[in-house]
């Protein structure tokens, strides 16, 4: 058996335990060095997990040898194999520009961005629903603590919104498993899309509540519409190399959805085909809606970024929605593009907060920033690319949306409301850049210059997009793979039922 | 049987759905710990409720499906490592913000507290 596939959630897990110990967890620069090569070597491994999936194999992995519907498996097909590699180059970029000074605000900051990882590459790569239920559990409990991380009023008071949200959220999903349980009898995702085609009468009824369920917390994760309010104070407050992170914590609902949706609820299951997928289209709509709002209105740079955050949670979800191959394949163009960019946005907020005295990063006139050319620099391509500018991969990834929403009766409404978001989010950028770089006054204090680690982490993110619109070839047609793969896994599930190995 | 375990599910996660209602940290804390017992209930009745069934396996008598009991335990686990940091946190908010409301402030008769 090809065990590769393990390591992604078992190296986080093993390099956090490793500086726990006393002789790492007592200097923090060997916690620096630990962390940084540490997360070097899970992006090595998902690169060559991507690598393999790449070819089409699916690696189907046997937890304890125990064949698929009984056991817990690991599936790393495309698209799993996508948003781990994802995950590992924020956490990569995170850690780096942790290491320049941030980590040393509270304890445990890597063990905990370690465990974060492990639970969000876990979550994507299990086959199995309440496996699902656990990762999710271990990175909310390490985002819970990371959130906190250096203490503070405002931390404190958006953590406990967030973690009261997030436990009614566990307490619903755990409803929802046991529905769904009782109707279907099973846990491995393949073999519920098996059974649902089975279902009676009687059963449906309840699996659709079920499901119903499932989606609306999953909705929360992803933070669409009525259920997006969390994010913005909690992402502003968060510290900006934990926020980087947090990016890709949107995408783990949005990533369930789209599993759920195309292997469960897809074409084959009879009554319950395209379970609440109207539902998901209308609420993205009025989810680009508030963002614009959001966006118009945010007072400073983090909540710009947070809104920014809701915004293409909005137009991923749309394409979700709208539900054809070709939206589903330019969704996960823009997952890829929209994580990255709002990363480094956060991080950018971050180093602007962190060089403007009283002011922080509120968009009003205030003390120059020390590094105002560099920062500036980085400003402008992540505004460019976060818009969707030509050349940059924005443009790249709401185009091939916009293109892939081809019905005109559907059209009416995107467009519009994508371009209008677009629209928003260039007024924002020009007025929060005109205020921060130019409307500046008193001497810059060029003793808070940020360390270079910290623009070469933004820049791993940032570079992204131009090589996203250089390789945009290569990268569709991989996402265009990667949907004809969920399509063959949906009309035949047992493809990604993992078998033990024979002895 | 039936009626009366599905009765105190509904009855629990009623107490628990009005507690997190609540505006003060400490009911939210007793609400989602009342909503972590009827939601273990539930997913233990998942498995279908079985009178003198067999404890594990026996030859003869009806076996009771093992699946919902693992998931039970492993709720339970996560769901009191949840409460115990919830707690911890309703604390630090206490301490930090000085009252034990959610928003971090109390409203309308305290606006001067702001």
């Amino acid at each position: 058996m090809n065990h590769l596939i393990t390591l992604p959630i078992i190296l986080p897990l093993l390099l956090a335990t490793l500086q726990l110990l006393p002789i790492v967890e007592k200097s923090i620069e060997r916690q620096r060095l630990i962390s940084v090569v540490g997360s070097l070597c899970i992006l090595i491994v998902s690169a060559a997990l991507l690598i393999s999936a790449a070819d089409n194999k699916v690696t189907l992995y046997a937890l304890g040898n125990w064949d698929a519907p009984f056991g817990i498996q690991l599936v790393g097909d495309r698209l799993s194999s996508l948003m781990v590699l994802l995950t590992s180059i924020l956490l990569l970029a995170a850690n780096l520009y942790a290491s320049a000074g941030d980590d040393n605000q509270g304890r445990y900051f890597y063990p905990l961005m370690m465990f974060q990882a492990m639970g969000i590459n876990g979550a994507f790569l299990t086959g199995d629903i309440f496996n699902l239920f656990v990762f999710f559990e271990i990175l909310l409990i390490a985002s819970y603590s990371l959130l906190i991380h250096g203490g503070g009023k405002h931390k404190t008071s958006a953590a406990v919104h967030y973690v009261f949200l997030n436990l009614v959220g566990s307490a619903i999903f755990l409803f929802a498993l046991g529905i769904i349980y009782g109707t279907l009898g099973t846990l491995n995702m393949a073999d519920m899309a098996l059974r649902v085609r089975e279902l009676n009468e009687s059963e449906i009824q309840l699996t659709k509540i079920g499901g119903m369920m499932l989606l609306s917390v999953f909705a929360l994760k992803a933070a669409l519409l009525p259920l997006q309010f969390w994010l913005p104070r909690t992402y502003a407050s968060a510290p900006g190399p934990v926020v980087a992170l947090f990016a890709i914590m949107t995408k783990v609902g949005i990533y369930s959805i789209i599993r759920i949706q195309n292997l469960i609820f897809g074409d084959s299951a009879g009554a319950l085909t395209d379970l609440g997928q109207d539902w998901i289209w209308v609420l993205a709509l009025g989810t680009l809606v508030m963002a614009t709002l959001g966006v118009i209105s945010a007072p400073s740079v983090k909540r710009l970024a947070a809104h920014l955050v809701i915004l293409s949670v909005g137009t991923l979800l749309v394409a979700v929605g709208f539900g054809t191959a070709s939206s589903l394949s330019a969704a996960l163009f823009y997952a890829v593009h929209s994580t990255l960019a709002g990363a480094a946005f956060f991080l950018i907020g971050d180093i602007i907060a962190e060089q403007r005295e009283r002011s922080f990063d509120r968009i009003v006139a205030g003390r120059s920033l020390a590094q105002p050319m560099s920062i500036g620099i980085l400003f402008f391509v992540a505004a460019l690319t976060l818009i969707g500018m030509p050349p940059l991969s924005g443009f790249i990834g709401k185009f091939l949306i916009m293109k892939s929403i081809d019905s005109s009766s559907a059209l009416v409404w995107a467009w519009p409301l994508l371009l209008i978001g677009s629209l928003a989010a260039l007024v924002a950028f020009s007025r929060a850049g005109s205020t921060l770089f130019w409307r500046s006054n008193g001497k810059p204090d060029n003793s808070k210059a940020s360390a270079t680690r910290k623009f070469i982490a933004v820049g791993i993110l940032l570079s992204a997009a131009p090589l996203m619109s250089l390789f945009a070839g290569p990268i569709t047609e991989y996402t265009d793979a990667t949907v004809e793969q969920l399509q063959a896994f949906e009309q035949n599930p047992s493809l990604i039922m993992a078998k033990g190995v024979q002895r | 049987m039936e009626l009366l375990i599905s009765l105190i599910i509904g009855l629990l996660t009623a107490v628990g759905v009005f507690l997190v209602l609540r505006g003060r940290t400490f009911p939210i804390v007793l609400g989602l710990t009342v909503l972590s017992y009827a939601v273990n209930l539930f997913i233990f009745s998942a498995g279908r409720l079985v009178i003198d069934g067999a404890a594990v396996l026996k030859s003869g008598l009806a076996t009771p499906d093992p699946v919902p009991q693992a998931l039970v335990l492993t709720a339970i686990v996560i769901g009191f490592a949840m409460t115990a940091f919830a707690v911890i946190l309703a604390i630090r908010a206490r301490a930090d913000l000085g009252n034990d409301h959610v928003d971090g402030r109390l409203p309308e008769q305290s606006g001067d507290q702001k």
